[in-house]
């Protein structure tokens, strides 16, 4: 038998054969100059030589090793992995976008400018905000931009003893990375039985050294904190400012505004709420919106517009207390494009379908699959929903064994393990863009995986099966890292 | 334009009809969809949303067709502008595998199972990223050159347990801003030092050169790792990587850790993003990177695969005493260098890499002739070089773009009437003979 | 059941005197929460420690964990067969797998306030239930 998994999965430079070549580069056209002294230049490189249609299909066998949004449903909470909609890659990918060099004088580059001129405008009007910069290139750099924001603010106005950064237990590891980058001293608050923060213990964090709090909305475990507005009132009366983390605002779009609930700073993942494809790990964006307190301090650019009378005229700008550059050019405009044309595409219309229609999808599966695992909180949820898979631990059964089976029912594991605060965590988000057939199958998947695990857990337990690859040994991964391919030594 | 009529609209990115919601709503118990969000204070639910109405498919590619044209693009255009975003070549299949929807719409491989395809790119990335710099190792990627650059500043700090950070004054201007927002709220501190005699003290954390520097020249990297070796100080160098085709790589004399920026790697311009960072080190400050790394392994059945490892640095892992807080990065674009990489191959990359430098120094050597511009900096350059003009550069770009031709980098705010000028394999024989001709124009 | 020639603090370490030193490891029932130990962090010989200050860091593959010294003292060695194959730590937490070596500074004090195997037993038989 050949073994054509194996041929397909040889790394480039295994494959490489003296000779070949994957493109030709045009010959000089001009006089060859003198190079540089030798000692400037190298003398080998080790790259692989391989010709064009081997490298095309190689990419192509891999992609195919891949579960995507195109090809499964892809229920991974907190990363609101819908659908991306192509026309946004087509518009993004066009000359008159992608072809654009960040150095051209902005006349050069109105029309680029317009659309990151509206683009600041819908999120302002989405979030409530008064001023946006579409300048951090992801969501733990939103977050880094919201709070150094939050710590510069306080510094002018004499404050700089606040320090304290009060985080919820079952906020996402970059919420405390962040602060921590901006100068910050992390202290964790608990969630309550309900799943709402606890009120007790966040009065008695408010002192006089206390910044501010950084509070995911929705929470992780998917739930609407039903106090949010005390929590604002708590935190302000203390001297602090309040962060909103607004990864999860899929479930809120033209249902609230985040400003509106008492929100000073908050983030947006471009690359979830707004369909932005995720590229198996960026890139993304994460625009950061403030309260006008905070609008000097905002992230560069801005991007300002002057009406000349019979021209407009739109600008880059930095704010006059800017916390500074965060990247080298102007935020990643490519992800930036896509989301103009998602939201210019669904309307005001559309956006509160996502939300509604997000909503709708996550309490339909609580509600089917609340009989078969233990749900940690009995109430509505937002666009996601957490269970905890412990009832079949007695039989070695537990939340990754279920997640590997579900890759062999050809559908994407929920979000494991997170968040911490909930025991052997699966956090489900179905998304807007999924039909209930979709929803119909994977509950019932669920259901049969709950039936496995009672009458044959070893079968879940040695999950997955179908998948190109079984189980992978971490902790040899880790102990001994390969992390890159080196050339045999020669005998 | 006529109103469309809301109580029918239905997005065609959402499946489900009123009647399926109907019967989800039946199921779940509730009568509306609204009672799903009553948790929301009623004060604050049901904002009035000022956005447009949807717009159709034709209408909105119509809409933003038009504006795009609104720009000056460089497939139109000649483009000899740089500092820090390059137009080079992207070969024909990057595309159309980086629009391969089970590479762009999948999400980072937690899974491992369920993302081979990602994981195994990722560790090709690595490989030829660290083969390309002569480095251990290389992760999978940061958010671009300057952040990049900034994170090896405060991985520095972290190896030296030091807090000051040493740059040399030619670094790109802008990368320096970024180093700032990163490195001042944690209390380090940044020194500036001249290119042409720095002296480093014994408490210096990191020592950062960028390769060849802001205005094209080639550093020396022998003398800096002298330098920071005798210091007991980290050589950081961020890196071009278009430039190692031909360049001896830091690696090569020593440096601790390499960044820069993948742009020049078949990444589109894209107005400065999405891009991808590039970040190695060696192998002993592994476990003070920043970033995602993949490892190779095996599965329960000894077949080779690929996982995520090294992850106790990360932010999901240990929270506030992570290595650094990023998470999404840019995968995808990491992606597009890995096939640029993988085409242009071996022996193009050298070719690619002389292009750039013979291009450059036919360029500059045709300008410097010119009456009333000269070369102001002395030393070896690679594809980037200063052009001291006879009067403003912004006057001059404009007539140069009347032409079709997007001048240099405007730099007299450093340099009083100076441009900087940048020539790729992407700039023609006629292209430069062009520019040639119109800066001409200005002498007098 | 742990050895009884040693003492155990509640963070899951041990100490053993073994003439004028002190030998620091983490128990079997650490051992076991942790999982597959794929790295472990400890101090510089030489170094100097209190009572209950950080000693080191020690990880699985998805966890990290602050190590606490049971006792004061100088670092005298560290096990260098651990940090060259952690997985020792898993294999023979008690044996093997122990940690550093300290010249302690007050040994009859700090042991003092540590608890005895069966005190240990008990602490655990808790944790677990
Ligand atoms: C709740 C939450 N906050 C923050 C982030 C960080 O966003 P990013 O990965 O874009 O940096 C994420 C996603 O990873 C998230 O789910």
């Amino acid at each position: 038998m050949n073994n054509i998994h194996a041929f397909q999965r040889k790394l480039l430079m295994e494959r490489s054969v003296p000779g070949r070549i994957g493109s030709i580069l045009p010959d000089l056209d001009v006089p060859k100059q003198n190079l540089p002294r030798p000692e400037l230049l190298r003398d080998n490189l080790d790259f692989p030589e391989l010709s064009e249609p081997e490298i095309v299909r190689y990419f192509t066998n891999l992609s195919r090793l891949n579960f995507s949004i195109d090809t499964n449903f892809y229920p991974l909470g907190s990363c609101t992995m819908k659908y991306n909609p192509k026309i946004n890659d087509e518009i993004a990918f066009s000359p008159g976008y992608a072809g654009l060099h960040p150095n051209q004088p902005i006349d050069e580059v109105q029309g680029a400018l317009t659309i990151l001129y509206r683009l600041q405008g819908y999120l302002r009007e989405i979030t409530g905000m008064s001023g946006v910069s579409l300048a951090p290139l992801a969501g733990a750099q939103g977050e880094l931009a919201g709070v150094l924001m939050m710590r510069r603010y306080l510094m002018d106005n004499g404050q700089e003893q606040r320090l304290k950064m009060l985080i919820p237990d079952s906020a996402h590891g970059t919420n405390p990375a962040s602060a921590k980058m901006a100068g910050f001293n992390v202290v964790s608050v608990p969630t309550d039985d309900s799943g709402n923060t606890n009120l007790e213990a966040l009065r008695a964090e408010a002192t006089n050294d206390l910044a501010g709090i950084m509070i995911t909305l929705p929470s992780t475990l998917g739930l609407f904190d039903k106090n949010i507005v005390e929590i604002c009132n708590i935190i302000h009366q203390a001297g602090g400012l309040v962060y909103a983390d607004g990864a999860n605002m899929n479930a809120l779009l033209g249902q609230v505004k985040i400003g509106d609930l008492g929100f000073d700073v908050m983030h947006l993942n471009l690359h979830k709420t707004f369909s932005t494809p995720h590229g198996g790990g960026g890139p993304g964006a994460g625009p950061v919106a403030v309260k006008s307190i905070l609008e000097p301090y905002l992230p560069a650019p801005i991007i300002g517009l002057n009406q000349e009378p019979n021209e407009k005229h739109y600008y880059l700008e930095s704010p006059n207390k800017s916390i500074g550059k965060l990247a080298a050019f102007h935020g990643n405009f490519g992800v930036l494009v896509r989301a103009y044309v998602y939201i210019r595409s669904l309307g005001d219309y559309g956006l509160k379908q996502i939300s509604e229609n997000a909503v709708l999808n996550a309490n339909y599966i609580k509600e089917k699959l609340k009989g078969y695992y233990n749900l940690p909180f009995d109430r509505n949820c937002m666009h996601e929903v957490v269970f905890s898979a412990t009832k079949h631990k007695d039989k070695g059964v537990n939340g990754l064994s279920i997640s590997k089976r579900l890759l062999d029912y050809g559908f994407h594991a929920p979000t494991m393990y997170f968040p911490l605060t909930v025991d052997e965590a699966l956090l489900i988000e179905p998304t807007e863009t999924e039909s209930k057939e979709t929803l119909d199958l994977f509950i019932e998947t669920m259901k049969s995986i709950d039936q496995e695990a009672q009458s044959q857990p070893d079968l879940v337990h040695d999950a997955p099966h179908n998948t190109p690859i079984r189980r992978l040994d971490e902790a040899k991964a880790a102990r001994e890292p390969d992390l890159r391919w080196s050339r045999p030594e020669e005998p | 334009m006529p109103v469309p009529d809301t109580s029918f609209f239905q997005s065609h990115y959402i499946p489900n009809t009123p009647s399926q919601q109907q019967e989800m709503l039946d199921a779940i118990g509730v009568n509306s969809i609204d009672d799903l969000f009553s948790d929301i204070p009623a004060k604050h639910r049901h904002p009035t949303l000022d956005i447009p109405h949807p717009m159709s498919e034709i209408d909105l590619k119509f809409q933003l067709m038009a504006l795009g044209l609104k720009n000056s693009n460089l497939e139109q255009n000649a483009c000899f502008l740089g500092a820090g975003a390059y137009n080079h070549f992207s070969p024909s299949i990057v595309k159309p595998i980086l629009t391969r929807g089970e590479f762009l719409t999948s999400y980072t491989p937690y899974q491992a199972e369920a993302s081979q395809g990602t994981l195994q790119v990722a560790y090709e990335f690595q490989s030829l990223i660290s083969n390309l710099m002569d480095m251990d190792v290389a992760n999978d990627g940061m958010y671009d050159g300057a952040t990049s650059f900034a994170e090896a500043a405060l991985m520095a700090c972290r190896v030296t347990k030091r807090d000051e950070i040493y740059v040399l004054d030619t670094i790109n201007p802008v990368y320096r801003e970024v180093i700032e927002t990163y490195a001042l709220p944690q209390k380090l501190k940044i020194y500036t030092l001249p290119a042409k005699n720095p002296i480093l003290p014994a408490t210096a954390a990191c020592l950062l050169v960028q390769y060849p520097n802001f205005h094209g020249n080639i550093e020396d990297l022998a003398l800096y790792k002298r330098q920071t070796e005798d210091a007991g100080a980290l050589l950081v160098v961020s890196a071009d990587p278009i430039a190692m085709g031909m360049l001896k790589p830091p690696g090569e004399f020593g440096a601790d850790i390499v960044t820069g920026e993948g742009q020049g790697l078949g990444v589109p311009i894209s107005y400065g993003g999405p891009y991808v960072g590039l970040f190695c080190t060696r192998k002993k400050f592994v476990r003070q990177m920043p970033g995602r790394i993949v490892g190779r392994t095996n599965d329960s059945e000894g077949k080779t695969g690929y996982v995520l490892t090294l992850q106790t640095r990360e932010q999901h892992i240990r929270r506030e005493r992570a290595t650094s807080n990023i998470c999404t990065s840019q995968a995808l674009l990491a992606l597009a260098a890995t096939i640029t990489m993988a085409a242009v191959g071996k022996t193009g990359f050298r070719q690619l890499s002389e292009l750039n430098y013979h291009k450059a120094h036919y360029a500059a050597s045709l300008i410097e002739k010119l009456p009333g511009f000269s070369l102001p900096l002395e030393g070896e350059f690679f594809n980037e070089f200063v052009v001291k003009c006879p009067t403003n550069p912004s006057t001059i770009n404009k007539r140069l773009l009347a032409n079709e031709i997007i001048g240099g980098l405007d730099i007299s705010s450093s340099m009083p009437d100076c441009m900087l000028i940048a020539v790729t394999e992407m700039n023609t024989e006629p292209q430069i003979t062009a520019l040639v001709t119109t800066l001409a124009e200005f002498g007098s | 059941m742990n050895p009884s020639d040693r003492r155990y603090s509640k963070d899951h370490e041990w100490a053993q005197i073994v003439g004028e030193e002190v030998i620091i490891g983490i128990t079997n029932f650490a051992q076991e929460q942790l999982g597959d130990i794929v790295y472990v962090d400890l101090p510089e010989v030489g170094s100097n420690l209190d009572q209950s200050s950080k000693l080191g860091e020690i990880e699985s593959v998805k966890a990290v964990s602050d190590i606490f010294s049971p006792i004061g003292g100088a670092v005298i060695e560290v096990n260098q067969a651990v940090l060259d194959s952690p997985e020792l730590v898993n294999q023979d937490p008690s044996g093997s797998g122990w940690l550093v070596k300290l010249a302690p500074s007050d040994a009859s004090s700090d042991f003092s306030s540590l608890l005895t195997s069966d005190e240990y037993d008990e602490l655990i038989e808790n944790e677990a239930h």
